[in-house]
């Protein structure tokens, strides 16, 4: 049975390959590709092993799994990535439970080791909260929970339950039941919602990232049932990428990873009392229409883009090329700004953009393009929020003091496009809509490009 | 024992790589970097496959079990390459 321990090396040596490969846009293709054919060198590798020895389950659920894949894989939306990568997600943890839940029938009796029955409970565990944490976080994504739901003493609920299951686990590696995996499975699946069910939209981003994680650290935990290194290596990868995008996204909000899971709401309850209502904005925003913006756009030399959520929302993408072609056509020089946490994952509006054509070299990081912002002459803001708000730099008693912003406010004029003044995902009035230097330009935010459009095409 | 020291050597030096790689990837790219990292952690294929195909060792059941993960895994995999391979196509026609 060596040769397919070699094989599984094979793969693994592939999907690292291809993991380097995504570095660069120019070879990332190619690594997928790689990653791919080590996917492909993993299963035919077990397919022609021994211990395999009936082919009628294996062959329906490849064709029925491949078909379902390839369908959402072709029909899915640009703007509906984050919803994908979280489904993924769910499946990937779902697979992972139901295999230890199968070989715990499978395995015969003398396997049952302490051991091999820790690993089989955390496969089982790491999965089934894989399984619903995603499913929770898919609906949040749909719109269904969009905010931080308050379940009645939720903390201590969360205790309770972890507790639970803690105990079960102890439980099962001592008697090996089992009844025991199934109590433990179930509370499991329960408190992936429990979990989830209380990080708000805006967290989005994290909660994905470390569900992938957990998708791959379940796979490896089922590598260490099977001890088979070619999952414990492909499980690995996965968790430690899920691991870095979730710093990288908690870096990008000023917050850290428990405030995430544990936190709830970004803004506590006493916080909202202090935070002003409507008359915050009363007699201080100005407002504007498409053909002022474009006299603007018109004499402007340097234009930022700064996208946010709402662009998702609204599907702009296309006609934000639009608007960027139209006026580098007439010479302004554009670019666009992106904060690490525009949008609901790692690198969404990168990924919007990229549909739109707009060439990745534009698509500029924040730490890069804050400095440039003192010689842009319009800023257009466009369904970003809290991500621009200039008392995350200035005022200590924001709630959201700390979080590194787009500094669009340094701009000569910042054009707000937006639907109202309804606050973002942190519940809070923004400081930039009542700036000396900001125009508001309400409505949903292709509608009013397609308008700018036209108006910069009629000057 | 000694097995499960090997395998967790494997998997502390996995992650290790895994951190390497992977924090050299751009974040421009880390939407694909998900979506492709999904399509590999649909390994838990291999464990699928011999829970599907373990024939007489196993049940019913634990065939049927099998076979859920499988699909699920597969479409993991499948859907995870494919929508990582037409996002990242995207990247990279405007540079040509």
């Amino acid at each position: 049975m060596e040769w397919i321990n070699l094989a599984y090396l094979v793969a693994s040596i592939l999907f690292i390959y291809g993991l380097k490969g995504l570095g660069s846009p120019k070879t990332a293709v190619r690594g997928n590709m790689l990653g791919a054919v080590g996917m492909l060198v993993a299963v035919v590798a077990t397919l022609v092993n021994k211990e395999v020895l009936s082919f009628g389950w294996i062959i329906a659920g490849m064709v029925v799994g491949s078909a379902i894949g390839a369908y959402i894989a072709r029909t899915i939306k640009m703007t509906a990535m984050p919803e994908m990568v979280a489904l993924l997600n769910g499946f990937g943890g779902a697979a992972s439970m139901l295999v230890a839940l199968s070989q715990f029938i499978i395995a015969p009796e003398y396997l049952h080791s302490p051991t091999w029955l820790s690993a089989l409970m955390l496969s089982a565990l790491i999965g089934a909260v894989t399984l619903t944490g995603s499913l929770v976080a898919w609906a949040k994504l749909q719109g269904f929970a969009e905010k931080a739901m308050k379940i009645p003493h939720q903390n201590l609920l969360r205790v309770v339950l972890t507790l639970v299951t803690v105990v079960l686990a102890g439980l099962f590696i001592w008697q090996g039941s089992g009844l025991i995996l199934c109590l433990l499975t179930a509370s499991a699946l329960a408190l992936g919602i429990l979990l989830v069910i209380a990080i708000g939209g805006a967290d989005m981003p994290v909660v994905i990232a470390l569900l992938n994680s957990y998708s791959g650290l379940a796979a490896a935990a089922t590598g260490f049932v099977l001890m088979n290194n070619g999952l414990i290596i492909s499980g690995s990868l996965v968790g430690a990428s899920g691991i870095i995008l979730s710093k990288i996204m908690c870096k990008a909000m000023n917050r850290s990873l428990s405030s995430v899971l544990f936190g709830g709401a970004m803004v506590s309850d006493e916080q909202m009392a202090s935070i002003p209502g409507k008359e915050f904005y009363e007699g201080k925003v100005k407002s504007c229409g498409p053909e002022e913006v474009a006299m603007l756009l018109e004499d402007a030399r340097k234009v930022v883009i700064a996208p946010g959520y709402g662009l998702a929302v609204a599907q702009a993408q296309h006609v934000t090329q639009e608007l960027a072609n139209t006026l580098e056509a007439r010479g302004v020089d554009v670019s666009f700004a992106i904060h690490p946490v525009a949008g609901r994952m790692p690198g969404h509006m990168n990924v919007l953009l990229a549909e739109a054509e707009v060439p990745y070299d534009k698509l500029i990081e924040m730490d890069n393009i804050n400095p440039e912002f003192s010689q842009t002459d319009v800023t257009l803001v466009l369904g970003a929020n809290d991500v621009t708000n200039p008392a995350a730099r200035d005022d200590a008693s924001s709630p959201i003091f700390g979080m590194p912003i787009l500094e669009v406010d340094k701009s000569k004029t910042v054009i707000v496009i937006k639907r109202s003044l309804s606050p973002g995902f942190a519940g809070i009035p923004n400081q930039l809509f009542i700036n000396d230097n900001s125009l508001m330009l309400y409505g949903d935010a292709k509608a009013v490009l397609q308008d700018l459009i036209r108006a910069v095409q009629e000057l | 024992m000694e097995a499960l020291i090997g395998a967790l050597t494997i998997f502390v030096l996995a992650v290790f790589v895994g951190y390497e790689i992977i924090t050299k990837v751009p974040p421009t790219l880390h939407t694909p970097l998900m979506s492709g990292s999904n399509a590999i952690s649909g390994i838990t294929i291999i464990g699928a496959i011999l829970c599907a195909g373990a024939g007489d060792e196993g049940n019913f059941f634990s065939a049927l079990l099998g076979f859920l993960a499988l699909v699920m895994a597969m479409i993991n995999i499948v859907g995870g390459f494919l929508v990582t391979d037409r996002m990242l196509h995207m990247f990279k026609k405007k540079k040509d």
